[in-house]
């Protein structure tokens, strides 16, 4: 069963559309990334799924619920929890657990088993009575996902859960995350970060409202198929580039830090012979390597394709 | 229900911690109630007064003891001529000049009729006022006890005022239901407003609005608390000003209490209100001071009486709803006004309450939309 359906849903915001005709689903179970970039439509998408915003147009289910229908049903089935880690700060961990229990209507004996829950899972402890203030980023973050599925809602959205968050905290948020997908707990997940994706079963891409790519990791990154990419460490990084753009066989490239991956339209082109020609320019090429496609690959030919699209028409929404 | 006490409880914890929150709402009112209850007097007393006395008579002394020993007037000094006089009023070590002329002890002792001038320092009209209305007085009192005064008095009809609720005209008992009025309103406008934009800012209400949580019972459970702690803090306020003041209560409890709640349901509700057109603390608190401060210290008759503005302003006062919670609580507090008499007063703020109410829960909701 899916516990997501979305079908050709659309938001509009005056002349501005912020969600164009998108339609994906996500099964049980599973943990489901929404990537794009800032305003790119995901936060718009996540406000409708869960029953805040009415869409201008479409459909969408969450847990067998109509969003549209029956906003509050929907609310009572899902999870929350976003980067601004909503707790109360000057209430103590027990006291925030306490207040979201009250308003999720739990009660007493179901309260002193969830609050054991979140306790273990967000390794608090020995806490209960620091005030959420004072709790560190990766604490509070683990909180607020406690306190998110204190009612044990069976689909949960964190909407970039992991914003100012050290690399370990987001680590060990992972692995909470996993726990919870491998006990039937369906995620759906938005974040700019591409290493975090790579964690998901499937992934969405959003851009300019519409969806540009999805599935499972891998086929998103079959969009590559029949053309490697190369990875080159040179010493002028820059001069670099620009030489590789000269050349015909390269479609595109970018900047990866101090690293430039090339789009080669076709695999006739060696590696060999892109270090001659490269060195015939009096550049000192370092590494030069065949790279599998990383998801950020993905993204930037996703938002070259589309905002090439653009102004040829065609996206006329 | 459950929603109303997790709100709640959760509000009331929230305060406890929130110092800065406590010390205002404890230690405003106590300021408030020092600074107005003492220092903003407009009784007069103890008036710095030179004499020039070219009499130097047993009357004319008599006469310089009748007003220092009314308890209204200081004798400052004692001058000889019209130059000193104003030297001391210009330095204001006087505030008044009683000049009493040559012959005064001999034409009164006659039945004759002896004019005796009174400078008066006019840079504060509200205390010159008062200070001729005392000296009037005295010298009415003086005159009665003279040999003339049979013959003199040939007026066939003579006023005797009696002032009623409050017959020492005491500032303190007009001021201290005003100041009641104006607390309350300032401090339950103000908190309500910034509890909820405080939610706005840390985004915890976001997390609220994604639970199944419907808005009212989320909205009462926040202002409850307020409420209460409004009520209390009013009612600190009255006991206090009947120990320091000396603040009657002439009325029913029950009818004061009816009436401080629906203004302060009022109050609450243009918090509300201005809690859903700012998006931060800031910005709320500033709009909260200026729906609630200036209007109900200014337009409600506090301390300017409403009949003596402008039509314009006295038009403006009818949506002050402080207005028409003084007229109540000096009624019942100073006359005893009973609750039958009150009712339009309360009636106007029950339809003040409902249209705050009403709009807050309009704007509310649409922000959900």
């Amino acid at each position: 069963m899916n516990a997501i359906e979305v079908d050709r849903l659309s938001r509009k915001f005056g002349a501005f559309t912020a969600v164009d005709d998108v339609s994906f689903t996500v099964r049980q179970g599973e943990i489901f990334g929404f990537l794009g970039s800032n305003g790119a439509g995901k936060s718009t998408t996540i406000r409708m799924l869960c029953g805040l915003l009415r869409p201008t147009s479409g459909r969408a289910t969450v847990g067998g619920v109509d969003v549209a229908g029956d906003p509050e049903g929907v609310k009572r089935r899902i999870g929350y929890m976003s980067q601004r880690f909503s707790l109360y700060e000057l209430l103590t961990v027990d006291q925030n657990i306490t207040f979201w229990a009250g308003l999720y209507g739990l009660d007493r004996a179901r309260l002193a088993r969830r609050r054991e829950f979140v306790l273990d899972m967000a390794g608090l402890r020995g806490r209960e009575h620091t005030l959420a203030r004072d709790l560190s980023g990766g604490w509070r973050q683990r909180l607020a996902l406690g306190c998110a599925v204190l009612h044990e809602p069976p689909i949960l959205f964190l909407d970039e859960p992991t914003g100012g968050v050290d690399p370990l905290s987001r680590r060990q948020f992972w692995r909470l995350i996993d726990t919870l997908s491998a006990d039937g707990v369906t995620v759906l997940v938005t974040t700019h970060y591409l290493d975090e994706a790579e964690r998901c079963h499937r992934v969405a891409l959003i851009h300019g409202g519409r969806l540009a790519a999805i599935g499972s990791v891998d086929d998103v990154k079959s969009i590559f198929a029949g053309r490697p990419i190369i990875e080159v460490r040179a010493e002028q990084p820059v001069a670099a580039m620009s030489a590789l753009d000269a050349m015909p066989e390269v479609e595109k490239t970018s900047l990866f830090g101090t690293a430039v991956h090339a789009v080669l339209r076709t695999r006739a082109l060696s590696i060999e012979e892109v270090r001659t020609r490269l060195r015939a320019q009096g550049i000192t090429v370092e590494t030069i390597d065949v790279v599998p496609p990383s998801l950020e690959d993905v993204f930037l030919d996703v938002v070259d394709k589309a905002q090439n699209a653009r102004p040829s028409g065609g996206a006329a929404a | 229900m459950r929603t109303i006490l997790a709100v709640t409880r959760k509000e009331l914890r929230q305060i406890r911690r929130d110092r800065r929150t406590l010390l205002i709402m404890a230690f405003v009112p106590a300021l408030f109630l020092l600074v107005f209850g003492y220092a903003l007097n407009f009784d007069v007393r103890h008036v710095a007064l030179a004499v020039e006395d070219r009499d130097a008579s047993p009357e004319s002394r008599s006469l310089v003891s009748a007003f220092v020993n009314s308890g209204y007037f200081d004798f400052v000094a004692a001058v000889h001529s019209g130059a000193e006089a104003e030297r001391l009023l210009d330095r204001n070590d006087a505030r008044a000049v009683l000049v009493i002329p040559e012959g005064f002890g001999r034409t009164v002792t006659t039945g004759g009729t002896a004019p005796v001038q009174v400078i008066v320092n006019g840079d504060n009209a509200n205390t010159a006022t008062a200070v001729i209305g005392y000296a009037t007085s005295i010298l009415q009192t003086a005159s009665a006890g003279l040999p003339g005064a049979a013959t003199v008095q040939t007026l066939p009809v003579t006023m005797e005022p009696r002032v009623w609720y409050n017959p020492e005209l005491r500032s303190p008992l007009f001021l201290v239901p005003g100041l009641i009025a104006y607390l309350t309103m300032l401090m339950s406008v103000t908190s309500t407003a910034l509890s909820i934009v405080r939610e706005k800012e840390s985004g915890t209400i976001e997390q609220i609005r994604m639970a199944p949580v419907r808005t009212f019972p989320f909205i009462l459970g926040k202002t409850l608390p307020y409420f209460v702690i409004s009520l209390l803090s009013a009612a600190l306020v009255f006991l206090a000003s009947q120990a320091l003041f000396g603040l009657p209560m002439r009325g029913n409890w029950l009818t004061l209490t009816a009436m401080l709640s629906i203004y302060l349901l009022g109050a609450l509700g243009t918090g509300l209100l201005v809690s859903t057109i700012s998006e931060t603390q800031q910005v709320a608190f500033q709009i909260a001071l200026l729906v609630s401060l200036l209007p109900t210290l200014m337009l409600s008759g506090f301390i300017f009486p409403i009949a003596s503005m402008p039509a314009f302003l006295q038009g403006v006062t009818h949506v002050v709803p402080a207005r028409y919670f003084l007229i109540a609580l000096r009624g019942i507090v100073l006359k005893g006004t009973g609750a039958f008499q009150l009712l339009p007063e309360f009636g106007a703020l029950a339809a003040y309450a409902g249209v705050m109410l009403g709009l807050a829960s309009l704007r509310l909701a649409r922000e959900r939309a």
